[in-house]
């Protein structure tokens, strides 16, 4: 016979105004395998957990149950207690009598037999209930980054100077993300590539660091500390290993396709880096491109590699790589032109967004820094700028606000002041968001010192008249009808997560907003943790946002991973699933209900094994399994028949 | 010496069982030179009252198969309990309540209705039914009652051990009778049979994919029977998973799914709800509706998961719905 403990909890009046505390003591105390009950007011206090301690100690207590709240509120805590006395915790259960019952009901009396059934119930269930031992993990000490935008690159770095080998996959041949598009800065103006590169070149040259660009991620299994990634090399039909990066390939690559980094102002080769500075610096085939592709005929890059690096018959290779933590840094993309008929649907050429517009500022841009439209290569003398495009637009859009656009359009309508001074610049706006350090004084300098015109009022139509795009709108101040013919609209287009978020996010089993970015597991406590264990978040994946709460996103999010790595092992709770092999038959029918991939079907042996490092404990086997055999630690088919009893009788 | 007193003993039951015993062709005869049959209505002419003249406890076994549903049955089996050292649950009938045991879907009510009123191949223009009590030509004859549920046999007498099957096959009746007059018997409560799932025997089990997965199910009326492929994987309701082996796969052999008969698994008190547990878990498809979709081609899912075991089940009784 057992020798159980019986606690049951007052919880102030939260229990005893309901449930008559003292009578289910007495109607419990001679209760087979009850070796002592007693009732406390508050029983997660100190002298409560104390008086716990002691009886297990003084009565050689081997099973408790804690007649009191949600095992969610305190489990641990009284389990807690009972380890740091020598009992194993997993042999301490809670008699939920609050939740379940105090806080459902009025009726005293009944009440009060139903919190004695209640923790009948839970005797049962302490009289079978195993001592467990917590399923030890290792951990991979090697992270893996997806992204290399700002944010990505910022955590690769942190967690490799921490000293953790860190796995960058960027999709695109290059690193840089967004920032690398960009002409300068705000609050401060500096060139963002200026700042941006360095850290780029840094990423390369990190000895912790394995870069691999022009790959995506195909699949992820397994678990915090120990995820096993197979990540997609997309064929670049350049050997990287040979090629130096001289360029002869995309000097002489006589097809010509719209470049994706200058936004299409310009064009770039068939073979090509996105832009000069990029990292890797060595060029991918465009095979969609490619006349050797289309036609069988040209190869002119193969001949005149000097180093023999092309290579036409590469294909997609897979890599797997075992990491630890995650970092999601995925980051965004703008709002398609095309999705706003409103602003004319990305039919009028005079009409771009704001990376449109960062190119055309860019001095190593297709322009060379000089303003021109890109219909005809004028010099614009009127532009206008709209913020909150597709942004704070719940009925059409997007309820969100994209948080960077009020102060990049505040940038965007002062660069062109600097470089086209006799110009004028307009903008649209809802509201001036500038809550950053240093944003409101930047944004007064290009309201007064740069005599930016801001119109607060929503734009009512834009279409294309005689080479101009005729803006008209309210300016809701002064209640007046504005119509102005400008030279160029630059809109500044709502921040969407990168394609393929949706599918990234299944693949780590991680959420996604009603917006469709990732979801932190806490809006103000953790922040840069998703809700799967291991996976951390970092710029704008997880919300808009600019450059400096980028990166001290990134910062945080690998001080989460390296705060992870700093640990010897991970626990994991071993209320699992186990096989009973005498009783197992090799059907196989729980291989496949296993969400975890936990299970597997020995065939040699005829009986299935449980990875219990795997198993979360969630059940679905053990309903499945027409044997029995699979059965839930602490949670056993017995165990349920012996608490149904002990109600029903 | 005297030999060991054995009694075999009908109830509801079709005869299977009697031909299991038969079944066992030559090697029947040492048994029978080694036992003194007290009891055997199939095969011997022996009366109730030979029975009631033993002493209590001088039958060393009695091999019991059928379910119970009249009172004469119940009587027998109290008796033959009260004579006997051992009772042996013989058959899928008395372990769990067999076939019989459907009967249980319908009450006493609609069941003599049907059978004795409304079937179309009854005439019975006097809407004379089974009564307990029928005067014929001035004698009274007396009949037992139909009971108003169908019981395995250790819903009403307490039964030692249990033969499997639909009929229990030769060699496991050998093992068991070899076990007895060895005085070589497990502990009480033991199925003499192997404790683990048909799917650890079945020839079928290396083409089960690594991952079973059901998108549709299929009857062996209408579609073409795999012939060396394991039924679930295609398909087909196979209860092999939920149920005790032992059968010699008889069924799978002859190309059909099993459809129970051996009862549950060691430990599990359910065999119709633990292999819609499976079932369930198997269906190809995280949609709710169509989850339902497909388990509603299930076209008598009390007859296909309980064809053996209703009586045993938790919870199925009486879902008449005409009542
Ligand atoms: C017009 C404009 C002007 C701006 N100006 C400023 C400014 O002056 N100052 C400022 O502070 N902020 C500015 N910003 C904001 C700034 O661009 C962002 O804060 C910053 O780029 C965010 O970095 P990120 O790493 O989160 O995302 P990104 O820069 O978008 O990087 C994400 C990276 O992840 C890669 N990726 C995406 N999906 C996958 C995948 N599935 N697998 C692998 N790789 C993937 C992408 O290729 C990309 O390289 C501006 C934004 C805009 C639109
Ligand atoms: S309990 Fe859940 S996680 Fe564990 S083996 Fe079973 S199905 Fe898999
Ligand atoms: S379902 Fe049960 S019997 Fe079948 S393989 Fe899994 S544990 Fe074994």
């Amino acid at each position: 016979m057992r020798k159980i403990g019986v606690f049951v909890c007052h919880c102030g009046i939260n229990i005893a105004g309901t449930v008559d505390v003292k009578a289910v003591v007495d109607l419990l105390k001679d209760y087979p395998g009850v070796a002592y009950i007693q009732d406390y007011k508050y029983m997660c206090s100190d002298p409560g957990q104390n008086l716990i301690k002691t009886k297990i100690k003084e009565l050689n207590l081997d099973g408790v149950v804690v007649a009191a709240c949600s095992p969610t509120l305190h489990e641990a805590t009284f389990r807690g207690a009972s380890e740091s006395v020598g009992l194993n915790p997993y042999r301490t259960e809670i008699a939920n009598i609050r939740e379940q019952c105090s806080w459902v009901h009025h009726d005293k009396a009944a009440a009060t037999a139903k919190a004695q059934l209640i923790i009948k119930a839970a005797i049962e269930k302490v009289k079978l209930d195993e001592e467990l031992q917590p399923v030890k993990v290792p951990i991979t000490r090697r992270a893996m980054v997806i992204g290399g935008g700002i944010a990505g690159i910022q955590a690769a770095l942190s967690i490799a100077n921490s000293g953790y080998e860190v796995v960058l996959v960027e999709r695109q041949s290059s690193i840089g993300g967004h920032m690398a598009q960009l002409s300068e800065t705000f609050p401060t103006l500096d060139c963002s590539q200026c700042i941006l590169t360095p850290k780029m070149v840094e990423v390369a040259q990190h000895h912790k660091i394995k870069l691999l660009a022009y790959a995506t991620v195909e699949d992820v299994s397994g678990f915090v500390g120990n995820f096993k990634v197979k990540i997609k090399q997309k064929a670049r039909y350049v050997d990287w290993d040979k090629c130096t990066g001289c360029g002869i390939c995309m000097e002489k690559c006589p097809v010509k396709v719209p470049s994706e980094f200058d936004e299409e102002l310009a064009n770039r080769k068939a073979i090509y880096t996105p832009f000069p500075q990029a990292v890797p610096n060595k060029p991918v085939l465009d095979s969609a491109h490619c006349t050797y592709f289309k036609t069988g005929k040209c190869q002119i890059c193969k001949k005149l590699c000097p180093f023999d690096a092309i290579d036409y018959t590469q294909t997609d290779t897979f890599i797997e790589e075992d990491v630890g933590a995650i970092v999601v840094a995925t980051g965004y993309e703008l709002y398609s032109l095309k999705s706003l008929p409103e602003y004319g649907g990305g039919k009028i050429v005079d009409v771009i967004d704001g990376l449109t517009f960062e190119r055309i500022l860019s001095a190593s841009g297709p322009y060379g820094g000089i303003v021109r439209r890109p219909s005809d290569g004028q010099v614009p003398r009127e532009v206008v700028f709209i913020k909150c495009v597709g942004s704070r637009d719940p009925e059409n859009h997007f309820p969100y606000c994209s948080k960077v656009c009020c102060m990049y359009t505040t940038k965007h309508a002062m660069l062109y002041k600097h470089r086209v001074p006799e110009g004028q610049a307009y903008v649209f706006y809802m509201d001036v968001r500038a809550d950053g350090k240093g944003y409101e004084e930047f944004y007064q300098r290009a309201a007064t010192e740069d005599q930016v015109v801001y119109l607060r009022g929503k734009v009512a139509k834009l279409y294309r008249e005689n080479g101009k795009v005729v803006v008209t709108g309210i300016d809701t101040l002064s209640n007046r009808m504005i119509e102005i013919k400008a030279d160029l609209v630059v809109l500044a287009s709502a921040i969407r997560p990168a394609a393929g978020i949706t599918e990234l996010a299944k693949l780590l089993k991680i959420g996604i907003d009603q917006n469709g970015f990732l979801t932190e597991a806490h809006p103000k406590l953790r922040p840069v943790e998703s809700l799967t264990a291991g996976v951390y978040l970092a710029g704008c994946a997880q919300a808009p946002r600019d450059i400096p709460d980028a990166v001290a996103q990134a910062a945080g999010a690998a001080a989460m991973v390296t705060t992870l790595f700093a640990r010897d092992y991970l626990y994991h709770e071993p209320i699992i699933a186990g096989v009973n092999t005498d009783l197992c038959s090799g059907c196989g029918i729980c291989v496949g209900v296993c969400p975890y991939a936990a299970r597997s079907l020995n065939r040699s042996k005829g009986v299935v094994e449980v990875n219990e490092i795997l198993c979360e404990g969630c059940g679905a086997c053990v309903a499945a399994c027409p044997s029995g055999a699979a059965q839930q630690k602490n949670l056993t088919d017995e165990q349920i028949h012996q608490m149904i009893k002990a109600i029903l009788t | 010496m005297t030999k060991p007193k054995v009694a075999f003993y009908w109830c509801a039951s079709c005869g299977g069982c009697e031909e299991a015993v038969v079944d066992l062709a030559e090697n029947i005869l040492p048994v029978i030179a080694a036992v003194e049959i007290v009891l055997w209505p199939v095969a011997l002419d022996f009366k109730r009252q030979d029975i009631e003249d033993l002493p209590d406890g001088a039958i060393l076994a009695s091999f019991i198969n059928g379910a119970i549903r009249t009172t004469e049955q119940e009587e027998m089996v109290q008796l033959l309990r009260c004579k006997s050292q051992i009772v042996i649950a013989f058959g899928s009938c008395a372990q769990l309540g067999g076939i019989p045991g459907l009967a249980n879907l319908s009450t006493r009510e609609t069941l003599l209705k049907t059978a004795y009123l409304t079937a179309p191949s009854v005439v019975n223009p006097e809407q004379v039914l089974p009564a307990q009590r029928t005067i014929v030509d001035g004698k009274e004859l007396e009949l037992p009652e139909l009971q108003s549920e169908v019981r395995a046999l250790d819903q009403v007498i307490a039964v030692d051990y249990y033969v499997p099957g639909c009929a229990p096959p030769p060699d496991l009746v050998q093992q068991a009778l070899t076990a007895l007059l060895e005085n070589k018997l497990p502990p009480k409560g033991t199925v003499l049979a192997p404790q683990k799932a048909l799917c650890e025997t079945c020839p079928r089990k290396d083409t089960k994919p690594d991952i079973l997965k059901i998108g549709a199910i299929k009857r062996v009326a209408e579609a073409p029977i795999p012939t060396d492929k394991c039924f679930l994987a295609e398909g087909f309701i196979c209860l092999g998973p939920a149920t005790r082996g032992g059968c010699g796969e008889r069924c799978i052999r002859a190309n059909m799914p099993c459809e129970g008969c051996f009862g549950p698994i060691e430990g599990v008190t359910d065999q119709g709800a633990k292999f819609l547990g499976a079932l369930s878990s198997l269906i190809d498809s995280t949609d709710e509706q169509e989850i339902e979709t497909i388990l509603k081609t299930v076209l008598d899912p009390a007859g296909k998961f309980y064809m053996f075991s209703l009586p045993r089940s938790l919870g199925v009784r009486f879902l008449d719905k005409s009542e």
